[in-house]
Order: C-alpha cells, then structure tokens, then sequence
C-alpha cells in the first residue's frame, strides 16, 4: 500500500509498504531517516521515539497505515539546518552520548519533556525517560544534559 | 494483509461484520509487538484510531476505548483515582501516550493493569456490533487466559465508570517502578455511602478475578458511619481472605506463593490508606 505522511514539515510518500510494517521500519528503509533507532521492535527500549502529531510514540509499536495523513517528527527534525536543537548541544556538552544508540530516542523524550515542564525536577526528569534505555552512560551524564538544557531555557 | 481504516463507529462496525477475521488495532502496542516478531498473520487490520467515538470521553464517565492511559491520567485522575493510578504504571511515557483501555480489555492479559480497577469500581463495557449493543459487567468480561465475551464481530466502544464514590487504591508489584509486566497487582474501592467494598486481584489467576470473601468480610467489620482507625487484625484477616480468592501459577515473574503472600501484603497497605484517606475526609469535613 501507499503511505502519505507529513515527515518533519515536508509531505512524504512512501510505496510498496507492507500493511503489517511499523512506522519505524518506514522511516528507516523507505524514506532514509535512519536517526530513530531500532533496537527492540517491542517497546522496551525508546532507541525509536518520535512524534506523532506532537506526541511522543515508539515507532517500531505505530503501524504504517496509523501514520497516513499525520505528522511525524524525528529526531533528523529537530535541528535548524547546521544549528542543533539546545537540547542536542547538551547531550553533546554533557558526555550523554557514548555509543550513541540510545541517543537519538532519549533527545526526542527530554525534548517533549522540556516543552511541557520547561524547568523539571530530577524525579520528573527520570520519570519522563524511564521508556528510554542507554546501556552505556549510566544515566548520570544523561541527567546533567538534561538539567543543563533546562538551565538554558 | 489489508489495512482497513474506517472512519466512523457505523464503518468500523461494518468492516468488521463483513470481516470477522481482521484484527483491531488501537494503540498498537501489543498487535504490534506480536507483528513485529512474527507471531500474528492475520488476514487483515482494522485502524481504530480514526473513530472519532472512540476517542473521547463524557460527564457521564463513558470512556470511549480508544482514549490513551495518558489522557486518562491528565484528565480523569481527579473523578477516577483507581484507573488514574493503574494507569500510571503502565509501560513508559511513550506506551501511556498510545496504549488505551479498550486495548487492555482486548488483550485480556491476567496481567493487565486496569482489570482490577474495572473489576473493583463496578466498571462495565460497552461492546457492538451491526447487530447492535451489549452492556457487559466487567465481572463477566474475563473468560479465560487472553479470553474475553467479545463476539467475532463486536468491537469494544467504551467503559462505564462512576465518579468514586470514596477512597480507591491501586498496588502492582515488579522488578522497578517502570515498564514492568505485574507478578501481582491489586485494587481496592470504598463505597462509603452503600457501605460496601470492591477488591480484586490481577495477574493471579486465570483472569483478573474479584475478591468477594473479602469484600463482604470488610462490608461486616468496617464502621463507615464513624471511621476510626483500623485493627491490625481486621486488615490481616483482609488480606488473607485476598490472598485466599487468587489462585496463581510459577512462572518467570513469580512462584505462586511470592504472589499469595505480595497480594495479602499489597491488600493490608491499600484498605490502611484508603481507609485513613476516609478518617482524614471525615476530618476535613468536621
Ligand atoms: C513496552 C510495553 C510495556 C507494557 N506495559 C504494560 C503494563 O505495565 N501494564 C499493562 O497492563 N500492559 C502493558 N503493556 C501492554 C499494552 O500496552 C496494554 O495492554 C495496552 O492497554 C494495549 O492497548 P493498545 O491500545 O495499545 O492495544 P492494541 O495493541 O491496539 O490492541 C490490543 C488487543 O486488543 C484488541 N483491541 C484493541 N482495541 C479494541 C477495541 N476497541 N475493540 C475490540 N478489540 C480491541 C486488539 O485486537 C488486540 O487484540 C505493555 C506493552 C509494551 C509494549
Ligand atoms: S525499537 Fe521501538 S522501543 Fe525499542
Ligand atoms: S550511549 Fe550507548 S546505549 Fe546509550
């Protein structure tokens, strides 16, 4: 089937999608973002966390066909041209990344976060990215980039 | 595979009439975590998450079973604390943002973090069909392991709630605070007015499954007129008649007997808040 989406402000069309296929898989092999991760295929992990009209969603958990005629943003959409998104820079500042697998879906989580609760407490800071998994950082670096984006809001 | 994405409540009803094998997606996050590992073929999807009917919720506490646990949360939590609270312990942010009621109820895990709620709060679900419309106790919506009374060609349209009447608890025990699947879980509601209590246990039995011993021991032994705070044996004796309504299995998340005694223990802490929660009202009020 035929998939019309709005992908990160622009119309996209994706062909020959299979009808049981995940929005992630689309993203990734049919219209070359392959910022969201994938990693699980069955929710645990948050390595393929985009918006679905601005609502933050496992990729790998939304059907294709779900996706027609809503509007998807990725991580590829957060930056302004060269300009990272704040939120990016403090991943990079604070030492969040190390593999970097992880790294795209936790941007996106502290990103809906900081937009809903511009200035969070740690508890809703780990509340917010308890469906993100990073098995290298230990977590810490991860806060610090995420209470240093808060600090520059 | 065909996708099939109706519009309307009437359409979907339609579709799945004509098409009694398609299965139902809302949230996606359990069709698609058995899709995703190759453990379902159906023939064909049915999108739910176009019906606007199933979306939204009304002053009456008709919960269309399409309307998010996240929803849920932000905007029922203050008229349904159970299910507010079961709620938050579902998966993470992102699976609280897609996963939905009526997704629960299609699943019907034992597992499934709201059939307490439902069962314990007198919950009852709205199910149709082109044929019409059926209104089915949530005591009589369980069947078996992953069965529910859902007809081949019935969608789940809604839940039915009352405000609470009183002070209602949710306890789930798991490995960490987060995406867990409950070893246990179990639900306590207070009908100060009618004097009575609803308590049920999930993930401990077949099906969810109401504690009913329990509860007309607490109807007998708790004093609603005047609340005052409770033996220690009253709430031991709950939570063994608890303990005594599950009937559980060994499996990877818990042996049989870690589930009897977690259950007698979560039933003692959440009758002890609930029912200070009632002391501090009558207090407030006083
Ligand atoms: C990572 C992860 C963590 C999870 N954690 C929890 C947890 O902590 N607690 C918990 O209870 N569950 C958990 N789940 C399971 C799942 O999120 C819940 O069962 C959720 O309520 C399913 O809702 P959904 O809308 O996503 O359902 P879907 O996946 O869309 O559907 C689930 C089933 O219900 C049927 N269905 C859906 N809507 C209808 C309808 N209106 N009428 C008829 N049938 C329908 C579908 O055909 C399917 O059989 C988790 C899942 C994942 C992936
Ligand atoms: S790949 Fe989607 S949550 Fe892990
Ligand atoms: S940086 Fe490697 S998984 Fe998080």
């Amino acid at each position: 089937m035929r998939v019309n989406l709005t992908v990160n402000g622009e119309q996209r069309q994706a062909d020959d999608v299979w009808e049981g296929e995940s929005l992630l898989y689309v993203l990734r092999e049919r219209l070359g973002l392959p910022g969201s991760k994938n990693a699980c295929e069955q929710g645990e992990c948050g390595s393929c966390t985009v918006y679905l009209d601005d609502v933050p969603v496992c990729a790998c958990l939304v059907a294709a066909g779900q996706a027609q005629d809503r509007e998807v943003r990725t991580v590829e959409g957060l930056a302004e041209g060269d300009r990272l998104d704040p939120v990016q820079e403090a991943f990079v500042e604070a030492g969040a990344v190390q593999c970097g697998f992880c790294t795209p879906g936790l941007v996106v989580a502290a990103h809906d976060l900081l937009e809903r609760v511009p200035q969070p407490s740690d508890p809703e800071i780990r509340e917010a990215l308890a469906g993100n998994l990073c098995r290298c950082t230990g977590y810490e670096k991860i806060l610090d980039a995420v209470r240093l984006a808060a600090a520059r809001r | 595979m065909d996708f099939l994405r109706p519009e309307t409540l009437a359409e979907a009803l339609a579709l799945k009439a004509e098409r009694p094998d398609a299965v139902p997606i809302a949230g996606g996050t359990d069709v698609m975590v058995e899709l995703n590992f190759d453990h379902r073929r159906p023939p064909a999807l049915l999108d739910l998450t176009r019906v606007p009917e199933l979306q939204r919720w009304d002053e009456g506490l008709r919960i269309g079973a399409g309307v998010p646990y996240a929803r849920i949360i932000a905007e029922l939590g203050d008229r349904l604390p159970g299910l507010a609270m079961a709620s938050r312990t579902v998966g993470s942010p992102q699976i609280r943002n897609r996963g939905t009621v009526g997704g629960n109820l299609g699943a019907a895990s034992p597992a499934g973090d709201t059939h307490p709620v439902l069962l314990a709060s007198d919950a009852v679900v709205e199910v149709a069909s082109a044929r019409g419309s059926r209104m089915i106790p949530a005591t009589e919506f369980y069947l078996g392991v992953k069965r529910n009374a859902l007809e081949q060609d019935e969608l789940i349209v809604a839940v039915h709630l009352k405000p609470a009447a009183g002070p209602q608890q949710f306890s789930k025990v798991g490995t960490r605070n987060a995406m867990v699947i409950a070893v246990c879980s179990f639900a306590i509601s207070l009908f100060p007015a009618e004097k009575r209590v609803g308590a049920a246990v999930g993930s401990a039995a077949p099906t969810p499954r109401r504690a009913r011993e329990a509860e007309e021991f607490l109807a007998s032994e708790l004093d609603f007129s005047s609340p005052k705070p409770l033996l220690d044996s009253v709430k031991r004796e709950f939570g063994e008649l608890v303990s005594r309504a599950a009937s559980p299995i060994d499996d990877v998340r818990g042996s049989a007997a870690y589930r009897k005694h977690a259950l007698a223990v979560m039933a003692r802490r959440t009758l002890g808040w609930a029912w200070q929660e009632l002391i501090d009202g009558e207090r407030a009020c006083a």
